[in-house]
């Protein structure tokens, strides 16, 4: 672990104590985890502790972890993670934080934080279905108007569920149950560690 | 007395000057812009989402298809992304050869916008000089990979093949004699980096007409002077990165902060802004230019000297070659495994950013293991960049929400993905 990363950790545990759930490093970047409850001041702490200072957040994105490695899982299925930037410190942070109710998952928007997130959260919410209240405008963004379900969850078909086409009997576009059938070509595969001794 | 109400105009989706498939929705009062509401996703085809369907190698050929100005670009992060999940070691020559064709790309992307922008706010010759020069790089892009955009290059674990020794040339037809070609294919008789050195050679030069015809034009600085002007701190606010945020005056830039590949050993300078309004920009990403062209020519001078592999010998990533594949069982296994379940990559996550002529383009992967990402999300630039649409325009005239569209250089390939 190179000395920026181990300060970026010394100072990560110092200010926020134990809020962080766990903390990892790997591939030379470093991970935290919080808990829903704390996510706000924790991320409101990154920005404005002078040794941290994230000034802009990269990124943010949801993920649906219900068929991690293949497996079953229980509780924990939606995530919210953040990249956060650092340009006095030049150094990059992950945040993880896992919605509590798989059923309706919501997670305290940070929009009064860093305005950027803003777009993320809308897009997190119309892709996953992830509600972050506090938000201020959380309308869908890149599915079209009138979308029904939110398309990155892991149990929405690649197909979807409707198509679009124009009907000359009718003159005008309709929506209409999918036609196509999914397939794949490639399955998905998950190997055991050691495979073809790698 | 009749009760005055703010107008509300609907901005594209088919608006020349909206760079693609852009709709806003303007509430006005009079000419002036009282709020602006982007309506973005008319072009989003859910790559992400198929990313988890197909297999590594298989969608790389996406990541061409974001930002369809800077394809490789794009790939680059891509596979820098890949590379750091798999801990796998890019041979020097492949770095050289992904750092030229990224400032190839940026100067790929800075011409197609300086010619976009200068339509939009009305200097019309522009678009013609850009895309003269545009023809000679897209060439070399063709010469390298077959195909003058969707170049699918690089690969993880290097590039898809070396250099080029030699270019297609033009051929007499009855339309052109043997001697009007003649002059077409002098620079194209030798191999790619001689073309490369000659198109490098006369570059500034070109960038000088440019900026003549545009840096102290009045019509163009009544364009674009004081227009969108963005404030260091709310950059930041906004996230803004590259040239953006660099024309609000932070010095940031992945080349020289966070250098991946073979930054560190090339020499080249970071323009910075001044006032953060849109003529900054353009100024920041003119010298722009003039550094990626710096950039290029001492990536063509080690690329003469130092021959040598330009793909991971490790054929677990990297399919092996094709000779030996074909006289080699060991070879024919790790082909046919490649084909036809694809890497395997380790259980774990990685966030990749590049500079991307538009800004921090960045990919996060998450891997359960499989031979297919779990999770793939573009960190696109012009997406956060167009996030601030409403904040820039607040207060302009209708004319200038045409040049802070412009300024932002956005592309919908990334926006809506």
């Amino acid at each position: 672990m190179s000395a920026k990363l181990e300060a970026l950790s010394h100072n990560l545990q110092k200010h926020l104590g134990d809020r962080v759930k766990s903390l990892k490093v790997a591939l030379g970047e470093v991970t935290i985890e919080v808990d829903a409850a704390d996510y706000l001041d924790v991320m409101q702490a990154l920005r404005d502790q002078p040794e941290l200072s994230f000034e802009e957040l990269i990124d943010l994105c949801g993920v649906d972890y219900s068929t991690y490695g293949n497996v079953q899982r229980v509780g924990g299925r939606f995530a919210v993670v953040s990249h956060l930037l650092s340009i006095s410190h030049n150094w990059r942070l992950r945040v993880r934080c896992f919605a509590m109710d798989d059923n309706f998952p919501s997670l305290p928007s940070v929009t009064s934080v860093w305005s950027s997130v803003n777009w993320f959260e809308r897009e997190v919410f119309d892709l996953l279905g992830i509600v972050f209240p506090g938000h201020n405008d959380l309308r869908r963004i890149l599915t079209d108007y009138g979308f029904v379900g939110h398309p990155f969850r892991k149990d929405f078909p690649i197909s979807g569920y409707v198509e679009m086409r124009y009907d000359p009997e009718q003159q005008r576009v309709i929506y209409q149950p999918v036609t196509i059938e999914p397939r794949e070509v490639t399955p998905r595969i998950v190997r055991e560690a050691t495979y073809g001794n790698v | 007395m009749p009760e005055l109400r703010n107008f509300t105009l609907n901005f594209g989706p088919q608006h020349p000057a909206a760079h693609g498939v852009l709709r806003m929705v303007l509430e006005l009062d009079g000419e002036v812009v009282m709020r602006a509401d982007p309506h973005i996703g008319l072009l989003h085809r859910a790559t992400e989402k198929l990313a988890e369907n197909k297999t590594w190698i298989q969608s790389l050929p996406y990541m061409d298809r974001l930002d369809y100005v800077s394809m490789m670009c794009n790939e680059h992060a891509y596979c820098l992304a890949v590379e750091k999940l798999l801990q796998i070691e890019v041979p020097l020559r492949a770095q050289y050869i992904r750092v030229m064709f990224d400032e190839i790309t940026r100067i790929l992307n800075h011409l197609l916008w300086v010619g976009c922008h200068g339509l939009d706010v009305g200097a019309m010759t522009m678009v013609l000089y850009a895309f003269r020069e545009r023809e000679d790089l897209v060439d070399a892009y063709e010469a390298v990979s077959g195909a003058r955009m969707h170049a699918a290059y690089y690969r993880p674990g290097g590039v898809y093949r070396d250099l080029p020794d030699r270019l297609p040339q033009y051929q007499e037809s009855k339309w052109k004699s043997a001697a009007q070609i003649k002059p077409f294919n002098e620079a194209r008789s030798g191999s790619l980096l001689d073309f490369l050195d000659d198109f490098v050679g006369r570059f500034p030069k070109l960038l000088d007409e440019y900026e003549t015809l545009l840096t102290d034009n009045r019509i163009w600085k009544q364009r674009l002077v004081n227009v969108g002007i963005v404030s260091p701190e709310r950059a930041l606010q906004r996230g803004f990165s590259g040239p953006m945020l660099r024309g609000s005056g932070i010095a940031w830039d992945l080349r020289k902060k966070q250098p991946y590949e073979v930054y560190d050993r090339l020499d080249f300078d970071i323009p910075v802004g001044v006032s953060g309004d849109s003529y900054d920009r353009y100024l920041v990403r003119m010298e722009e230019m003039r550094q990626s062209n710096r950039i290029v020519r001492q990536c063509i001078d080690w690329l003469r000297q130092n021959p040598g592999p330009v793909m991971s010998d490790n054929h677990k990533v990297a399919p092996p070659d094709r000779e030996a594949m074909k006289s080699n069982m060991e070879e024919l296994i790790h082909h046919f495994k490649l084909c036809t379940e694809g890497i395997h990559v380790p259980e774990g996550e990685a966030y990749s950013a590049v500079e991307h002529p538009k800004g921090e383009f960045g990919i996060y992967l998450l891997s359960d293991g499989a031979n297919k990402p779990y999770r793939l999300k573009i960190r696109a630039p012009g997406y956060v960049h167009l996030s601030a649409m409403d904040e820039m325009v607040r207060g302009h005239m209708l004319a200038d929400v045409v040049t802070i569209i412009g300024s932002q250089d956005v592309v919908f390939g990334e926006i809506d993905r």
